[in-house]
């Protein structure tokens, strides 16, 4: 099975490199941007794993390592099943 | 089958390919011709400049070892050796600025610690186009990041360096990393394979696809398309390279190894049979052994792939348990891919064939070498004439304006980004003349700079060379710092244009002389042709590196002024010279002009008269004037004084006055010196036939300038700080 | 003075673990040892330090992964059994990731690594880590560090405020605090924190750094000073 999680700067959390992007992307004339938030994406392989399963594991290890619950948030999706 | 285009593609020209099917008596496979391809290119071979090469003087007393290992070794007393190399990383970082910058620094560090040494220093010379164009811009912070991103995670301190600036550097900026390793005297390694039978082992990252080819990158003009050759950029990982730094010095700390060899620009190629070369011997590998990040990898790319943080060893037969012991503590594979053989050949197995076999020395030592075509340029006639030029009205206005270009300008920017403390050496912050490092445990420091303005050496190559050696000892004699030993590394254009050739047998001449006149070793360096694009040729670029030695720490010198009422003292003399001057460049737009001339036994008589009076704690600042010339290094002296101390003095020369103020005369150094102290100053001087001129006196918070009591300069420190601190932030500035 | 044991910790990627050891041994003259990140014993330390550095690159979040390490699951029982422990700018990063202190750090404002010295005024001279210094005293210590602007949620803040645990503030030389002299961003300008029990300080300013005049000042050594007269 294949996931991707995302995890990002919760949004009470200033993000400058969001903020940097945003103001660059203003700068090439693209105005119509409201806002950008910046993230991490991780994709992992798992094996031998049921999707009730997976459904325990992912924001185990997301809360636990992945991310760090103070500043950050995550989200998760199943690219391939199997 | 090898035909006319592919010994094209490889970079090889006809002949040479002849050679090569004659020194093996047969035709190469397609592996053993990417083999040597690239053994047999500039960047590995020095085949256009070897001969050029010879004239460095490379002995002293203090050797340890001198060019041709992966870098210099100098004896620096109580029984440890400085082990230091400057190398080039510039094609890379203008594909891609900040991984070219950072494989920089992961490489030259390498070179380092394979011969035994921990590293402690890291300095960089950077040449990028204006600032005035994005490009450059984007360019220069991404060569920093890249700097700092992989040095900082090393914990290697970045201590100094120097910056220029110029449009010849915009569509190819230069970026030269010098690294400084201690050692003890007597545990330094070399690129040895000796022992039949002794096993090679393969250390660190696994080998992929990367940098395919980057050393005959190097060694090829560049144009529009070079862009697109971004997938062979290589990527740094420091962590793991700290890792390697680790477990090599804890594997050299016992005696469980024959040799050791990174895998640099040629990878596995340039590692196996420089390692079998050196020592007559032969090694023969199985690829099916080395440890690969991607399938389906082939010979060929296995054997050139140039992925970084890997190192090759020769372990002794029983010992290798133990060496693999200590990779596996700092969770690194320590894999046996071969041994080695008699005879002097490479052989290469990959699926139960042998796909190379080679005599190495063909490969390492028996490429052609080219004393090629030179002539002087034509460009020397007009560019060193200069047009009658008017003077500046306002003195105080100029002066903002040189402390404000961004050659002069400060560059806490950019040191900022880089850790310069880590370690616990840093004696003076960059910024300072030379860097200085004591060395722990004893009374001692290491001072360290970099030079070179090529500006000079365009317009007169020879006089560039000899320039940009005294002045580096000059910084070195500065903080009180005696030379020991040199590294270059020596940038220019395709070798194959005879004016390209003429500027870098003049610049090398100029060096080689400037070093014996000062009595200084050359330990090694590197050159960097074909730094061409689009059919423009960079400056040529002489980059030297100039490691000194503080014999008491406690009396080195910073170029700040310490109190206020203390005498301000100009050793040498003011000369009319304004060719080649930042201040031409920076009001007229023009680089012109005869730059100025060296007299390198005047030189030498100034610098030695600044270390003797340093050592008998007559000087308390110290100073060396260059870009700018006299009035940039007065203000500076006031800008890094920690209290910001203004000055009053009086100059009395006869001559043009943005002259006296801005050009760039030679062999001129700003002291100041304590009232109590200040005969015996002057008495020094007369005895050792050295002007010495008392200027005036630091004072207030203005910087005041006098020139036949007029007064032509009088602005508030504060304002020239600013102007000075502010101008490269302002620059990148998010608006 | 009886000598004390310190234990500088290493984990792979730590590159001021030399530079703390040297400031320990040879500058203050402990009994100073390595504690490899591996193992599980602390070797009867009196105080545990983790240094700065980058541990396992730092490419996840910084000293996110040390945190995971065999030897500081027994770093975090020590602590909790009151065991004395420092965390300096890595090393700090390493105590937020675990726990031990609260809060967590973000990048620096202007986005850049920043290495300069600072000035830190002390803002709690009754912890065991800065008794030897004087409230309202600033100190001139380097930084070093790309991730360390401290942020914790306002409740956090008040809770930290309420119990003294701001031990350091960035200020400038003359104990100012404003938003210039806070040059990585942090909140309530935070340089250094203390747990409520007062046994486990975290700093991004490098006190080892600051041991020697040679190196341009000896005020961190105040903090290395205070554990010593502490625990002796």
């Amino acid at each position: 099975m294949k996931v991707r999680i995302l995890v990002s700067l919760k949004d009470s959390v200033l993000d400058p490199q969001g903020q940097t992007v945003k103001n660059a992307l203003h700068t090439l004339g693209y105005g119509s941007i409201r806002d950008v938030r910046q993230g991490k994406v991780f994709e992992l392989e798992l094996e031998g794993v049921s999707e009730k399963e997976a459904e325990k594991i992912i924001p185990e290890i997301s809360d636990k390592v992945l991310a760090n619950p103070i500043i950050e948030k995550f989200s998760w999706q199943i690219l391939e099943k199997g | 089958m090898i035909d006319k285009k592919i010994i094209e593609e490889y970079n090889l020209t006809q002949e040479e390919y002849e050679k090569i099917v004659e020194l093996i008596g047969r035709e190469p496979n397609i592996t053993e011709l990417g083999i040597f391809s690239l053994m047999w290119s500039e960047h590995c071979s020095y085949k256009s400049s070897k001969i050029h090469l010879k004239k460095f003087p490379v002995r002293g007393k203090n050797v340890i070892q001198g060019p041709g290992e992966n870098a210099g070794i100098i004896d620096i007393g109580d029984g440890l050796a400085a082990v230091f190399k400057i190398e080039s990383h510039n094609h890379p970082s203008y594909i891609e600025p900040y991984q070219g910058a950072a494989t920089g620094i992961g490489g030259i560090l390498r070179d380092i610690f394979t011969m035994g040494a921990r590293p402690i220093a890291l300095l960089d010379s950077l040449r990028f186009g204006p600032l005035s164009k994005s490009k450059n811009k984007s360019i220069m912070e991404g060569v920093i990041s890249g700097i700092a991103g992989y040095g900082n995670s090393i914990g290697v301190p970045t201590v100094g360096g120097d910056i220029y600036f110029n449009n010849c550097y915009s569509l190819n900026p230069l970026v030269n990393v010098f690294a400084l390793g201690i050692a003890e005297k007597d545990k330094i390694f070399y690129a040895k394979a000796e022992g039949i039978g002794n096993p090679v082992l393969y250390v660190g990252s696994k080998t992929g696809r990367d940098g395919i080819h980057g050393a005959t990158m190097a060694s090829a003009e560049f144009d529009q398309n070079s862009e697109e050759k971004r997938p062979n950029v290589q990527v740094g990982d420091p962590f793991k390279e700290k890792l390697l730094v680790e477990a090599c010095l804890e594997v050299m700390a016992k005696d469980i190894i024959v040799g050791i060899q990174d895998m640099g620009a040629a990878g596995l190629t340039c590692s196996t049979t420089e390692m079998a070369a050196n020592s007559g011997a032969g090694i023969e590998i199985n690829l099916d052994h080395v440890p690969q990040r991607e399938e389906g990898m082939t010979p060929y790319e296995m054997m050139l792939s140039e992925s970084q943080e890997r190192m090759l060893i020769v372990a002794k037969k029983d010992k290798f348990k133990e060496v693999q012991k200590i990779f596996s503590k700092w969770d690194l594979e320590a894999v046996i891919i071969g041994h080695v053989t008699e005879g002097g050949r490479l052989k290469v197995k990959f699926e139960g064939e042998i796909v190379v076999d080679l005599p190495v020395d063909a490969i390492v030592n028996l490429c052609p070498v080219y004393n090629r075509e030179r002539k002087a340029p034509s460009y020397l006639k007009s560019e060193t004439l200069l047009p009658p030029l008017p003077q500046p009205k306002n003195y105080n206005q100029t002066l903002l304006k040189l402390l404000s270009s961004a050659t002069i300008a400060e560059k806490e920017w950019v040191y900022r980004q880089y850790d310069h403390t880590v370690q616990v050496n840093t004696a003076f912050l960059p910024g300072a003349d030379a860097s200085v490092l004591r060395i722990k445990n004893t009374k001692k420091a290491l001072a360290l700079t970099l030079d070179g303005n090529s500006l000079y050496s365009y317009l007169n190559p020879r006089t560039g060379g000899k320039i940009a050696v005294a002045e580096a000892c000059r910084n070195l004699a500065c903080v009180g710092a005696r030379p020991v030993g040199v590294t270059n590394c020596l940038n220019f254009g395709n070798p194959e244009k005879p004016e390209i050739m003429w500027q870098f047998k003049e610049v090398v001449e100029g060096v080689a002389q400037a070093c014996r006149a000062f009595d200084i070793p050359v330990t090694g360096g590197n050159v960097s042709f074909y730094n061409d694009t689009e059919g423009i040729s960079i400056y040529p670029s002489p980059v030297i590196g100039v490691v000194g030695i503080v014999d008491d720490v406690s009396k080195a010198v910073s170029p700040g002024f310490k109190e206020e009422g203390d005498s301000v003292v100009l050793l040498g003399e003011n000369k009319e010279e304004l060719g080649g001057s930042e201040y031409l460049k920076c009001v007229f737009n023009m680089e012109k002009g005869i730059p100025p001339q060296i007299d390198l036994k005047e030189e030498k008589r100034i610098q030695e008269f600044c270390l003797e009076a340093i050592s008998l704690d007559l000087v308390e600042s110290a100073h060396d004037i260059s870009e700018g010339g006299l009035s940039i290094s007065l203000v500076e002296c006031s800008l890094l004084s920690r209290r910001k101390i203004g000055i009053r003095l009086h100059l009395q020369d006869d001559m043009r006055r943005d002259a006296l103020l801005f050009g760039e005369t030679q062999s001129r150094i700003v002291v100041s010196s304590s009232s109590q102290k200040l005969q015996k100053l002057l008495n020094l001087a007369e005895k050792r036939k050295v002007k010495a001129s008392v200027l005036g006196k630091t004072a207030g918070n203005r910087i005041i300038l006098y020139h036949f009591n007029k007064k032509i300069i009088d602005v508030p420190v504060d304002e020239a700080h600013k102007a000075w601190k502010e101008a490269i932030p302002d620059i990148f500035r998010i608006k | 003075m009886a000598k004390l044991k310190f234990g500088v910790v290493i984990f792979p990627g730590s590159n001021c673990d030399y530079d703390t050891y040297y400031a320990l041994r040879d500058v203050c003259k402990q009994k100073t040892i390595f504690l490899w990140h591996k193992e599980h014993d602390l070797k009867n330390v009196d105080c545990v330090v983790l240094p700065g550095g980058f541990s396992y690159g730092d490419y996840l979040r910084s000293g996110s992964i040390a945190a995971f390490s065999p030897l500081m699951q027994e770093v975090k029982e020590f602590a909790l059994k009151g065991g004395l422990v420092l965390g300096i700018c890595n090393g700090f990063q390493v105590l937020l990731e675990l726990g031990l202190l609260p809060g967590a750090m973000l990048r620096n404002k202007n986005l850049k690594f920043l290495c300069q010295f600072v000035h830190i005024r002390v803002e709690n001279d009754k912890t065991r880590f800065s008794h030897r210094a004087k409230k309202g005293q600033t100190l001139k210590i380097p930084i070093a560090h790309f991730d360390g602007n401290y942020f914790a949620p306002p409740e956090t803040i008040a809770e930290i405020k309420k119990n003294n645990q701001i031990v350091f503030r960035y200020s400038d030389a003359e104990g100012k605090i404003n938003e210039e002299a806070n040059v990585n961003g942090s909140a309530e300008s935070i340089a250094g924190l203390i747990n409520k029990a007062g046994n486990v300080l975290g700093m991004m300013p490098h006190p080892e750094r600051a041991s020697e005049i040679l190196l341009g000042s000896e005020d961190g050594r105040v903090i290395f000073e205070s554990i010593i007269a502490k625990l002796n």
